[in-house]
């Protein structure tokens, strides 16, 4: 059995329409307008133990939502999950002793105390024994180098430094699954870099199963065996980010080096120029033709240097999301995304 | 043999949670003398208004009074004595910051770390505030035993054991009442999100109808029997009518047990409150 498993999973909340302006706030207060949002609208999803899961989408695509159910926060409005054998929104103390939920965006620390405090009273609630507890503190601030911040008032903390407690204040109990919305989210390149190194190493030891929503594309690739692009609380796509590439993106990006100083000729023929600073030149091409497209170019120019890349990650994302956001009953030869699973 | 393992997991799990208990106390009192300076100032600063108050009294007495020296029942040393009582009553049962920080917390979504961890909120903010009075005692202590030291000729006799033990019961129930009370407020804020309002009209009421600003024995007996009946002249009437002898007897054991009866009545309503706020709840802020 799966440690996740989310059948038909619906959430829909009820928004207050605000009308335009003071004229809008003063009827509002006689009569509002509610719209219905489905956030999340008939999402399957089984999850393995062990898995390292990334949730894509959109900003608003239900993704944090879908982690708020897991997490036995919100109630759904209908549908069924079953994490570990527990309903989350029943909130057992059992449950919740065997997940974690780190936000981004949420601080869970004792503002004006050193984390290491935070950390004790996490020991007390979570039960940890006191063998253990030092152990795994020991672990997480070697593995996160916080071991010199552990008795500075949180206040006091970067915002790298912050999420590396928040982290290791997650992680003390143990827990089985981890829930990560946006880890990264603010972080400067090297920060977002050793939360990933860290994050990767800790679940290949622990074999633990982390669910992780970001907008990082770094993250992703350096992370996730396994993505699920979530749009319109629908799920558009299930299965690995190579796949992805794949079938989003048709083209290549080939740089040439030429050993010239004059402008070349016949480039437009080749695929669509996207830079031309000599000596160097960038051009598109099409997936299939890039083989023949490199001959040609061998025959055409003297060449000093050539690589062939894939799209940057981002714009294959954007155009998934692009993709995903136009109506379903096209009929498009790419439209159909069936689930790899 | 069962029954001794049912027995020792049973006190296992006792132990544990005064573990925690002890913990989030310790941790709360850490947090409260973080800034000292601030929270000692302000702590002082409550003690101004005694000056004023007994000024007020005396203007009053001397404008009013009849022959006996009264004014409603009380003479003016029973008066400045009731004054001083009420302010260590409100000392017990006002709850600064209660209502308004739950519902942020609410608004905000910070009350998510509550429902993922294996805590109960309303225990966790209640151990809390017990944090947060005992800092204040400890720091409002000498300067409490000054006052009443300067004031010691306001106070005609010292109440009984008995009398005593009641006054000492209804300043701890007084801060339960509080308690939860004004949770129930905050509570309001799964509804309501905005609680500024509610909590306006709880303070103005209890400013006047709780026996903050002048005995209630002042006011007419047509508005008092109202008054008896409603649970906000727990917070600072009753423990210095208690102290001061105005209540005896069975009227005494009778208000004392109404007074268990409201308590109870905000424990379950704040529970009832939580239980369907949390299901109401869609988990505002991202």
């Amino acid at each position: 059995m799966s440690i996740i498993e989310i059948k038909d999973l619906n959430k829909t909340y009820h928004v207050h329409q605000k009308k335009e302006g003071l004229w809008g706030s003063l009827t509002g207060l006689f009569r509002r307008e509610y719209k219905e949002v489905c956030a999340v609208k008939d999402l399957n999803l089984q999850v393995e133990q062990g898995e390292f899961v990334a949730f894509l989408g959109p900003n608003g695509a239900g993704k944090t939502t879908t982690l708020k159910l897991l997490s036995g926060v919100i109630n759904p409005t209908s549908g069924s999950v079953n994490v570990m054998g527990y309903v989350p929104w029943e909130r057992k103390n059992e449950y919740r002793r065997r997940f974690a939920l780190v936000m981004g965006q949420k601080n869970q620390l004792w503002w004006d105390l050193p984390a290491r405090e935070s950390f004790r009273l996490h020991q007390q609630i979570y039960q940890i024994d006191n063998k253990e507890f030092n152990y795994t503190l020991t672990e997480l601030s070697d593995l996160l180098q916080i071991g010199k911040l552990l008795d500075q008032p949180v206040r006091e903390l970067s915002l790298g430094e912050r999420m590396k407690m928040e982290l290791t204040a997650a992680l003390l109990h143990s827990p089985e699954i981890l829930f990560l919305d946006e880890p990264t989210i603010g972080l400067d390149v090297i920060a977002q870099h050793n939360i990933q190194n860290f994050l990767k190493y800790y679940q290949k030891e622990r074999k633990i199963t982390i669910l992780l929503t970001s907008h990082y594309m770094k993250d992703i690739a350096a992370l996730c065996q396994r993505v699920v692009v979530i749009a319109q609380g629908q799920l558009k796509y299930d299965g690995s980010l190579g796949e992805i590439i794949d079938q989003f993106s048709s083209t290549k990006e080939i740089t040439l080096s030429l050993d010239t100083n004059d402008q070349p000729t016949g480039l437009e023929d080749l695929g669509e120029v996207l830079e031309v600073n000599l000596p160097r030149v960038k051009l598109r091409v099409q997936r299939n033709k890039v083989a023949a497209c490199i001959s040609r170019i061998m025959d055409l120019y003297t060449v000093e240097d050539i690589t062939v890349e894939e799209l940057p990650l981002e714009e294959v994302i954007a155009n998934v999301f692009a993709h995903m956001s136009q109506p379903s009953d096209t009929d498009k030869p790419n439209e159909e995304i069936v689930s790899s699973r | 043999m069962s029954n001794t393992v049912v027995a020792t997991t049973i006190s296992h799990t006792i132990g544990h949670r005064f573990k925690v208990w002890w913990m989030i106390f310790k941790i709360s009192l850490e947090e409260r003398l973080a800034y000292r300076g601030d929270f000692a100032l302000g702590t002082l600063m409550r003690f101004l208004p005694i000056v004023t108050q007994i000024f007020l009294w005396g203007a009053i007495f001397s404008a009013g009074m009849t022959e006996e020296g009264k004014l409603f029942g009380y003479s003016y040393t029973d008066m400045v004595a009731y004054y001083l009582l009420t302010m260590l009553a409100r000392a017990f049962s006002s709850m600064p910051g209660l209502a308004t920080g739950i519902a942020a917390e609410i608004r905000s979504g910070e009350i998510k770390k509550y429902l993922i961890q294996p805590v109960d909120l309303l225990g966790y903010l209640f151990l809390r505030r017990i944090a947060h009075k005992v800092a204040y005692y400890a720091i409002a202590l000498l300067p409490f035993a000054f006052v009443f030291f300067l004031c010691r000729g306001y106070f005609s006799s010292f109440p009984d054991l008995l009398t005593f033990g009641a006054f000492l019961a209804s300043l701890v129930m007084g801060f339960l009442i509080g308690y939860y009370l004004e949770a129930c407020i905050g509570l309001v804020g799964f509804w309501f999100l905005e609680v500024g309002s509610l909590l306006f009209i709880y303070m103005l009421l209890s400013f006047f109808l709780s026996g903050h600003m002048f005995p209630l024995d002042i006011l007419p007996t047509s508005v008092k029997t109202v008054i008896e009946l409603l649970p906000l002249k727990y917070l600072a009437y009753y423990p210095p009518a208690i102290f001061l002898g105005k209540i005896q007897g069975w009227a005494l054991v009778y208000g004392l047990l109404i007074e268990a009866v409201w308590l109870l009545f905000f424990v379950v309503l704040s529970r009832v409150m939580f239980h369907f706020g949390v299901k109401r709840y869609s988990g505002f802020g991202g």
